[in-house]
């Protein structure tokens, strides 16, 4: 075992070091300031240099993970992470239902399980900020939300049923090379607690200050992305226990430069 | 081993899966002498007194009978993060099993709701009966960690003569309180670098850890909780 000449190892040190500068199957992003539909009015939120998985995370990818760390299996897993729809398309610990696609976006996983995932990875999940800067961008624009075919794809898409039984990639790559941020699954993000708005959406403008402390602060910037806004009118109703049926994840990393 | 060997196992280790498995915590086990040769002193093993040679005997956990009770599923006593006291003590959640907790969640710059936050902690802490307060621990738990210093909380306490029993300041790190957020479904957003937008809710929790009840809501009518507190406390 001592045979492992000196140069290898150096080699491998350097490529821990610098090698890492964009990790396989991930898209660099490059930050930028946008307004995003919740956030203080008047001020932009601005968004460092990240890097985001270019597809989300796969019912066979996800069944690895469940391997690999049995206490995230169903039987296993704590009550306080995972509700009990958790990982209903698995016939047991680990193995899926036949019906299920492998290569399907993985559902029905809490919060909890899918930072874990994430983390396990080296990695965590994407912020509100982040995934709404990314998921702003058609094929070719880096922000399309002014674009009236961009909203109706979204908002056609949201309609139809069961496109979480689809596989991933299928749907045209994105400006910064990622995909499925629109078309199979809603997709957890870090801080999904972050939305403020009263278990009504239409209350959203009428603030239960009582709940929310300074919510007055706090409302759409931009009504006319109708898709936004069912995105965050939705995370503003879930909880991290919560194992939904359209609701799977991907997982995202800072850059290296910017650590 | 030459070194650099020690470095690439040590790196790969590193890279491997970060495991957070927290497994059967060993606490650490003390012996006495039963004649008290040495006062206090403990002993770390097995074995018998240097003094009177005496066989030592285990020290018993003053409060065994509520600690060893083994927690559920549904307990956040299951969450392994670190969280420092205001007085600078670093704990887990675990480390509070065997009374009833009540939480809530706010940030000692805020201007607008914790106060008031502060003063429905104080009203339910004053309407609890003797025998109740005994048994109960008020916490408070900074969602603004990064200006919530052990001693930013120190002061808060003292201002509002909350510094002591059964009072407790809490602050973790950000990716903590976020989970931990997310266990209470309390709602919390960045305003400005002073400014938090934040649900108001106060949560109690049994003996054991487990949630057993929510009051949204500012100023409220308090007595829903107090009756969940008190019934939790009867129930031990």
């Amino acid at each position: 075992m001592f045979a492992i000449p000196f140069r290898a190892v150096f080699a491998y040190l350097i490529f821990q070091t610098f090698g890492f500068a964009q990790t396989d199957g991930m898209a660099s992003i490059i930050g930028g300031r946008y307004v995003p539909l919740y956030g203080q009015d008047t001020s932009l939120v601005e968004v460092q240099d990240f890097e985001l998985d270019t597809y989300p995370v796969t019912n066979g990818q996800f069944l690895q993970f469940l391997k690999d760390n049995p206490k995230w299996q169903k039987s296993n897993v704590l009550k306080l992470y995972a509700d009990e729809n958790y990982l209903r398309q698995f016939k047991n610990d680990t193995t899926l239902n036949d019906t299920e696609n492998p290569n399907s976006p993985v559902t029905h996983v809490s919060w909890f399980a899918a930072k874990a995932y994430c983390e396990c990875q080296g990695k965590r999940l994407p912020t509100i900020d982040e995934w709404e800067y990314v998921a702003m961008a058609d094929e070719v624009t880096g922000d399309a939300r002014k674009k009236a075919s961009y909203n109706q794809k979204i908002l056609s898409w949201y309609e139809t049923p069961r496109s979480d039984e689809r596989s991933i990639g299928q749907t045209p790559k994105n400006y910064w090379g990622v995909y499925d941020l629109h078309g199979l699954v809603w997709e957890w993000t870090l801080d999904f607690n972050s939305v403020l708005i009263s278990g009504e959406s239409r209350k959203d403008v009428d603030k239960d200050s009582n709940l929310f402390c300074g919510s007055a602060a706090i409302g759409a910037t931009d009504l006319m992305n109708y898709a936004a806004f069912m995105r965050y009118a939705f995370r503003g109703s879930i909880k991290a226990r919560y194992s939904i049926k359209n609701l799977g994840f991907r997982c995202a990393k800072n850059s290296k430069e910017t650590l | 081993m030459k070194p650099y060997l020690v470095v690439l196992i040590i790196s790969l280790a590193l890279a491997a899966c970060k495991n957070h498995d927290s497994g059967t915590v060993v606490k650490d086990v003390a012996y006495h002498c039963p004649m008290q040769c040495e006062g206090n002193k403990t002993y770390g093993q097995k074995g018998s007194c240097p003094i009177c040679k005496m066989d030592l005997v285990k020290v018993e956990n003053k409060r065994k009978e509520k600690a060893i009770r083994p927690y559920s599923d549904m307990s956040i006593y299951n969450l392994p993060s670190t969280w420092t006291t205001q007085n600078g003590t670093d704990i887990q959640l675990k480390d509070l099993q065997g009374d009833v907790l009540v939480m809530v969640m706010i940030y000692t710059s805020c201007k607008a709701a914790c106060p008031r936050l502060v003063a429905d902690m104080r009203n339910i802490e004053e309407r609890l009966p003797e025998h109740s307060k005994k048994n109960v621990k008020m916490i408070f738990v900074s969602i603004d960690p990064e200006t919530d210093t052990p001693e930013r909380l120190k002061a808060f306490a003292q201002e509002n003569l909350m510094d002591g029993e059964p009072w407790l300041f809490l602050r973790s790190t950000e990716e903590n309180t976020r989970e931990f957020a997310a266990v209470l479904s309390v709602s919390y957003k960045e305003i400005s670098p002073m400014d938090f937008s934040h649900s108001n809710i106060i949560s109690v929790f049994d003996p054991n850890g487990e949630m057993i009840f929510q009051q949204e809501g500012l100023g409220v009518n308090s007595d829903n909780t107090i009756e969940h507190i008190n019934a939790a406390v009867e129930a031990m």
